[in-house]
């Protein structure tokens, strides 16, 4: 059975009608979350979409890890729940402390706006158990502040553990270990910056992304939080 | 309660590569300013605050820049007392 999915929207997100559209064709349900929700009870699944959360005021996510959901987006993944943030949310994520490390701005001082190739490196997560390690995805990137940053210690960690989820084939943006995307210990929380939403379907160019979105819809459906 | 005027400075960790920095100090020889290196650009924050004491002021001070006015994984903070 197709998982309940909720897109948390903060003032600022612009990307979560793109992610329920996504969901919704690759026959999931999904459901906006507006982000004074405090509660995101009979949701299987949770995606932080992208934007610009109340502005990036201070610095992207700073603001939205203090929105009522995030409390409750946190209660989730601790129970196992799978998230996913995806570019802005993968920043939200990382302000919140659900995933390590930062993002910064991109290396060359560029907005990027332009389709990457993705590899995945590994399938252990909610958001790649449907790909295949080694497999590569083309997929949008649409970021200034993508450039994943963390100490050397943590960068180690994410190795050692496997928990690097997809990895630029070229890196355009300066990222550490040319990260793309990672997950939390219990891998049931990813964060990336490419847009999987943005490639669901051969005719916006790439159906890659789909792979991505239904291994996080199984996540969803057999997740029991 | 006395007030106190804040000037925090975020500037990025050592370490932790600075974008903005080096694509200005790449850019100011061509305008003629020579010899000019470890350009760094940070962030100015100034508030007031309320507290019994300066002590107590630079604990709370402290506590919202690890809290929130920085990211710790790649900014530090100094706190500067201006009036």
């Amino acid at each position: 059975m197709a998982g309940r999915i909720g897109v948390v929207v903060f003032p600022g997100s612009n990307c979560e009608h793109d992610a329920v559209e996504a969901i919704t064709a690759l026959g999931g349900n999904a459901d906006l979350v507006w982000h004074r929700e405090a509660s995101v009870t009979g949701f299987d699944g949770i995606i932080v979409p992208g934007g610009f959360a109340h502005g990036d005021y201070l610095r992207p996510g700073a603001i939205a890890r203090f929105s009522p959901v995030m409390a409750a987006v946190t209660e989730f993944a601790r129970a196992g729940g799978p998230v996913i943030g995806i570019c802005n949310g993968f920043q939200v994520l990382t302000e919140a402390g659900l995933l390590p490390g930062a993002l910064q701005k991109n290396a060359g001082l560029k907005f990027l706006c332009k389709d990457v190739d993705l590899e995945v490196v590994t399938t252990d997560s909610a958001l790649t158990g449907e790909a295949h390690k080694g497999q590569v995805l083309r997929v949008p990137i649409n970021h200034f502040e993508g450039n994943y940053t963390c100490d050397d210690r943590t960068l180690e960690q994410l190795r050692d553990d496997d928990r690097i989820v997809v990895r630029y084939v070229d890196n355009p943006n300066g990222s550490m270990g040319d990260i793309a995307g990672i997950c939390n210990e219990g891998r049931n929380v990813v964060g990336l910056m490419p847009h999987p939403e943005r490639a669901y379907d051969a005719l916006l160019g790439s159906a890659d992304g789909a792979v991505l979105l239904r291994s996080f819809l199984t996540a969803a459906a057999v997740a029991n939080v | 309660m006395p007030q106190f005027k804040v000037r925090v400075e975020v500037t990025h960790r050592e370490g932790i590569a600075d974008p903005a920095g080096a694509t200005i100090e790449r850019a100011l020889p061509a305008l003629g300013f020579d010899g000019i290196s470890g350009v760094h650009v940070g962030k100015s924050i100034r508030f007031t605050i309320e507290a019994p004491d300066e002590a107590a002021a630079r604990g709370e001070i402290e506590e919202m820049c690890k809290r929130f006015l920085t990211n710790p994984v790649i900014e530090d903070f100094a706190v500067e007392m201006v009036g």
